[in-house]
Order: C-alpha cells, then sequence, then structure tokens
C-alpha cells in the first residue's frame, strides 16, 4: 500500500487513464453464460418475428381453405390453422405483438414504478402520499380494471391512432399502471436504506443538488432489484395480454398474437396439441432468455460481482 | 502541538450555542412529544490551521455535532460562522457555492464510497460538481490528490471493493481534498481501521495540514491518538462540552472529573505503571438525551457530585486562560470542600477508586 513509491507508478499509470465502465460491463456479460445464451435464443427470437416476415411468402391472415388442419410440411412448418392460415406466419405476426406489447408494457411500469418508489423513499414529506396511492393501486382488481379501460378507452383511441395502433397503446397503459406497484414498494424500501449511506451524505457534504444525487447515487444502486422486476414484468405483460385479448378486450380476433394463439390453439389441444405448444414455447423461451440476460446484466452491473 | 492557545491567530470556526435536537413522534397523530437533545448548546472556536480533537463516550453526540456544523443537519438553534459567514441561515443555492471550503472525512470507509463508482469517480464528483474543468484537466487533478494521499494512479479505475479499509480512506480523504478545503471534519476516521493503519492515516492527515494549511475537526474516542494529533481538546458528555483546553494542559490537568474519569481509562504502556495506576470507574450508564438530568448532565454519574450539581446546570467558566470547564467544582469551589483542583489529583483518585470499585 503504502510501499508502492509514487515514481514508479507514475510512468505506469500515465498510459492507463480511465475508461468507459460499459467495457467492463461488456467484459463481464460476456463470462456469464446464461446471459450469452439468453441473448442469443432472445435475438434469434426477434430476428425470427421481425425478419420473418420478409422472407416468409405467406401471410398472417391469409385464408387457404382447402389446406387447412394441415401438419407440419416443408411448405407449412409449423402447420395450418382450422381456415388454413399458416401457423409460422401467424407465430410471426404474433411475436411482434407480443415482444413489443410486452417490452413497453415493461418499459412503462418500470419507469412509473421506479420514479415512485425514488420520490416517495428520498423525499420524506410525500411518502406517506405516495404510498397510499400504491397501496390504492394494489387493493384495485386488475382484471375488471382492465375491462373497464378498455371498454370506455377503445373506441376513441381506435378512432385516433387506427384500429391496432389504439389497442396497442391501450393494453400497453393499461397494463403498465397496473403492474408498477410492486416496483415502487421495492425501490422505496432500497431507497430509504440507501439515502442514510455515509456516501450519500458525503455527496450532500460536497453540494450535490437532490436531483444528481439520485441519478449518481440512489438509482445505480437499485438497479438489481429493478432489473430482477423487469424481466419479470416482460413476462407477465405478454400473459396478461393474452389473458385479455382472450376476455376478447385486447386485440381483434383474426388479429395474432401469441397469447391469442395459445387460445386458439385450446379448442384443438386434443387434435393438434402443437397448435396451442408452440406459441407456449415461443412465450416461455422469450421469458427464460429474457430472465437470464437480466441476470446477466445485473451481475455485469454490479462492481463487486464483476471480474469474479 | 503547540503549548498554548494564540489568541492573535485568525478564528477560522465560531460556533456559538448550537443546538440539535431530533424530535421524537408519537401517538396516532405523529405529534412531537419529546426530543433527543443530541447537542444541547455547544460552542467553541478552532482557529485557522489548528486540529480541535473532540473526544467523548458513544452516543455523546460528537458526530452530530460535527455533522451540524457543516450543516448537514439542520440545526435546531445556535450560529455556526464559518470564515465570517453564518452558514446556518445561508440559503441553499449559496451554501452550495461555500461547501467547497467545507469538508468531511467519514468514519466507515465501506460505507462511505459508493460502490458502484470508480475511484477516479469518488474523488472528481466535487469536481464535476464546482468546476466546469474539460475532463483532461479533472483528470490531472484527481492524479495530483491520489498522488497526495499516497495511491497509486493506476488504481483510478478500480472500484472500492477492491481496496482494503486504509487505502478506502485515503480515497474518502482524496475526495475531501479535491476543492482545496480550508476546513475539514473529520468524523472517526480510524475508529474502523487496525492500529498499524490508523497510524498511517494519522499522519497522512498531519502531512496534509502542514502542506495545505488545513484545520481540523477530529472527532474520536481515541483519546491517545487525540492527544497525537490534536492542538486544543473538547470533551463531550450528553450533547454538552464539559471541558475544552489545550492538549497538554487538558491531559496533565484535567478539571473536570469526566474527563478525569476518561483519562484514567486509557491504557499505559509500561505494566508496571499500569498495575498501580488508578482507574476511576463511572458507575451506570449515560442517561438518555432524550431526558437528561436537571442541573448538571453528569451529575448522577459523578464521582465528585455535590447538591448543587443536582439543581443547577453548570456555567461554562475559563478556569485557566484557553482552558473552558462547566464544573461546580470549578465555578463554586467553597460548596466542594476541597480545592477540586488537579494538584491533589492522585489522592483523590485513590479515595474515588474505594468508594467505587
Amino acid at each position: 500500500m503504502t510501499e508502492t513509491a509514487p515514481e514508479k507508478s507514475l510512468d505506469v499509470a500515465a498510459f492507463r487513464p480511465p475508461r468507459n465502465q460499459w467495457w467492463d460491463v461488456w467484459d463481464q456479460f460476456k463470462v456469464h453464460k446464461g446471459a450469452l445464451a439468453g441473448s442469443l435464443v432472445f435475438g434469434l427470437i426477434v430476428l425470427f418475428c421481425f425478419v420473418g416476415p420478409w422472407f416468409w411468402p405467406y401471410d398472417a391472415t391469409f385464408i387457404d381453405i382447402r389446406s387447412r388442419n394441415q401438419g407440419m410440411s416443408l411448405a407449412h412448418p409449423f402447420g395450418t390453422d382450422q381456415l388454413g392460415r399458416d401457423i409460422m406466419a401467424r407465430m410471426m405476426a404474433g411475436g411482434q405483438v407480443s415482444l413489443a406489447v410486452g417490452i413497453v408494457a415493461m418499459l412503462l411500469s418500470i419507469l412509473i414504478g421506479t420514479l415512485i418508489g425514488v420520490v416517495s423513499g428520498y423525499f420524506r414529506r410525500i411518502d406517506g402520499l405516495m404510498m397510499r396511492m400504491t397501496d390504492l393501486f394494489l387493493a384495485l382488481p386488475l382484471l375488471p380494471l382492465l375491462l373497464v379501460m378498455s371498454m370506455l378507452f377503445r373506441q376513441p383511441l381506435s378512432a385516433v391512432f387506427g384500429v391496432e395502433m389504439g389497442m396497442f397503446l391501450l393494453i400497453v397503459t393499461a397494463i403498465g399502471i397496473t403492474s408498477w406497484m410492486r416496483t415502487a414498494r421495492v425501490v422505496r424500501g432500497d431507497v430509504l436504506a440507501l439515502k442514510e449511506r455515509e456516501y450519500v451524505l458525503a455527496a450532500r457534504s460536497i453540494g450535490t443538488p437532490p436531483r444528481r444525487l439520485i441519478l449518481r447515487h440512489i438509482l445505480p444502486n437499485v438497479l438489481s432489484p429493478v432489473m430482477v422486476s423487469a424481466t419479470l414484468m416482460i413476462a407477465t405483460a405478454i400473459i396478461t395480454e393474452s389473458a385479455l385479448s382472450f376476455l376478447g378486450m385486447g386485440f381483434p380476433p383474426d388479429f395474432p398474437t401469441w397469447g391469442r394463439l395459445v387460445y386458439d390453439g385450446i379448442d384443438y389441444l386434443q387434435q393438434y396439441p402443437s397448435r396451442a405448444m408452440l406459441p407456449g414455447v415461443f412465450i416461455s423461451l422469450t421469458v427464460l432468455s429474457v430472465n437470464y440476460i437480466g441476470d446477466g446484466l445485473r451481475d455485469a452491473l454490479d462492481p463487486r460481482i464483476r471480474g469474479r | 502541538m503547540t503549548e498554548t492557545p494564540q489568541t492573535d491567530r485568525r478564528k477560522l470556526v465560531e460556533v456559538r450555542d448550537l443546538k440539535m435536537h431530533f424530535p421524537i413522534l408519537g401517538g396516532i397523530l405523529r405529534r412531537q412529544v419529546g426530543a433527543v437533545k443530541a447537542v444541547d448548546g455547544i460552542s467553541f472556536d478552532i482557529f485557522e490551521g489548528e486540529t480541535l480533537g473532540v473526544v467523548g463516550e458513544s452516543g455523546c453526540g460528537k458526530s452530530t455535532a460535527g455533522r451540524a456544523v457543516l450543516r448537514l443537519y439542520e440545526a435546531t438553534a445556535g450560529s455556526i460562522r464559518i470564515d465570517g459567514e453564518d452558514i446556518a441561515t445561508l440559503p441553499a443555492e449559496v451554501l452550495r457555492k461555500k461547501r467547497p471550503a467545507m469538508q468531511m472525512v467519514f468514519q466507515d470507509p465501506q460505507a462511505s464510497l459508493n460502490p458502484r463508482m470508480t475511484v477516479a469517480g469518488i474523488i472528481g464528483e466535487p469536481l464535476d460538481e464546482h468546476t466546469n474543468w474539460d475532463r483532461k484537466k479533472k483528470l490531472a487533478r484527481i492524479y495530483e490528490l491520489m498522488d497526495a494521499v499516497g495511491l497509486n494512479r493506476d488504481f483510478a479505475n478500480r472500484y472500492p471493493h477492491a481496496f482494503s479499509g486504509g487505502q478506502r480512506q485515503r480515497i474518502g480523504i482524496a475526495r475531501a481534498l479535491a476543492l482545496n478545503p480550508r476546513f475539514i471534519v473529520c468524523d472517526e476516521p480510524i475508529a474502523a481501521l487496525d492500529v498499524s493503519i490508523q497510524a498511517q492515516v494519522v499522519n497522512l492527515l498531519e502531512e496534509l495540514q502542514d502542506q495545505f494549511g488545513l484545520t481540523y475537526m477530529f472527532i474520536s474516542h481515541d483519546l491517545s491518538m487525540v492527544r497525537h494529533i490534536a492542538d486544543r481538546v473538547a470533551v463531550m458528555y450528553l450533547g454538552k462540552i464539559v471541558e475544552l483546553a489545550p492538549v497538554s494542559r487538558l491531559y496533565d490537568y484535567p478539571l473536570h472529573p469526566y474527563t478525569e474519569a476518561l483519562l484514567s481509562a486509557v491504557p499505559e504502556p509500561d505494566p508496571s505503571l499500569e498495575r498501580r495506576k488508578d482507574r476511576i470507574v463511572l458507575k451506570g450508564d449515560v442517561p438518555s438525551p432524550a431526558n437528561p438530568p436537571k442541573g448538571c448532565n453528569f451529575c448522577t454519574r459523578c464521582p465528585k457530585v455535590m447538591d448543587i450539581c443536582h439543581q443547577l446546570d453548570p456555567e461554562t467558566v475559563e478556569a485557566v486562560p484557553g482552558h473552558f470547564v462547566a464544573c461546580h467544582l470549578v465555578s463554586h469551589p467553597q460548596t466542594a470542600g476541597r480545592t477540586g483542583g488537579a494538584e491533589a489529583e492522585h489522592n483523590q483518585m485513590k479515595t474515588q477508586q474505594g468508594e467505587v470499585a
């Protein structure tokens, strides 16, 4: 420690200026095998859903009644459904919607949850108000609320943004504002503990204003629980969307989403089990891969775990 | 170590009647039902370039006083003049501009560094807040500070968890030095370190004081370390300063019974002397700062307690120039029945020993 003579350190250090921390994060992320596999699977699913339709000749809504209920073949790798629509094309189209809903709803919910959690944890004055509001939302029965929301706002939103976009916005908002409470609670608890830490006091003694103090010292340290709820939230959002669609309050019936495909497939579970299984497997794979990515990211972003 | 306080020196910090009460809320309506009087009316000055040691047992309000002096807590009452400006009443934005002049070194080097920031980030944070230098200039300053506290420049990219306690404390010191402060509150900077590292850190603090002309308020419960580093020492008990004197005077001729008891607890390196030494063992616990005793705060445990101590809170008097003490033994020696001074200290201790042990 003290033995390291300053003159020695002078010439060594001059060549190694602080490098961007994201390189360290990437170095650690690379090491996490699960995270790499997860990214690969997730990347493939995204490619399948968004690039696949460019190369696949069939349209998701093209009805060819003569080739209905076909099994797997070269022409239709996943078979066709009871109306002769190509299931692979429907999976691609459904994946686009499901992934978009899952990710956007997750982002929205995490954003609201973290914001409310940090604000109520850091500013004692509005803590009571914010937490009672959170309790209020927790006490709401979610499904009826979602149904009422979609009933009230479906028409006006469709009129402004078009049926699909309007529905997308409605579902994403509905899922987002009904699922942020858990995150908010967890974040608030962590912030309450963190703001009493001495490094926060040190930052205050330097004269760091609250806004930068939160961004620099509090937020990075509540990242782990936020990351965990974010990865779980994608799964929840995809599944909630399918439940809504199943109840007829989501996207229109002919509009494919993974959740919709699962429910459509349930009627034919006896004859064609793959029809419900395939979208189910895709949902599971997405959730699993996102979880692994989240796990790897969390490790990579924590300097204490990094480099081990 | 200076022998006497030079009164001609400029006062950098003047604290007058500083009170820091934490409210106790209770009942259904969360009304204030009482207050923890962590710091209850302390006054002291710190001259430019000197080190004021603050000692006292755990919970006596040392750290709270240190934090209140830097206005990390909003003081309940009193004034804190640093460099002539009363920072207790400054508006937030003006206070922010004043922050660079006063900094703090924290007790727990593990908790005082953000685990998600690199060393360069931690030391550079004050620069980010108070300068608009470009990255290169900041980095140069960070390296300069790391050299000053004896850290290898190569450590700049590492994270706090990779360092030992002593190294972490150096990082904390470098951060405190970043803006060329004039006054640093050291809040038990060595309490969490092992003995060999303590010496390094204290020596570093002394070197830096000589180099940059720093003024320290050195909070500690390690009496021998305070004797080593401080010029003057304030002894705190239950939120009040009971005695304040130049270091040699305080250690050789303590006037307050609490100081005597504290000093008798300092281990003596020579075993034969240690065996012959008489310890003053105080009875009981420190009273709760939420409910301090009537009269003198120390009257519940004082070995030389008198009737007046239970009724009147002693005034702080200047017994000898530069030696302040708040004790009825000094301010009302006639009621004491004996001199109460330090001259007959040894005999007194022996009698106390008999009574107490």
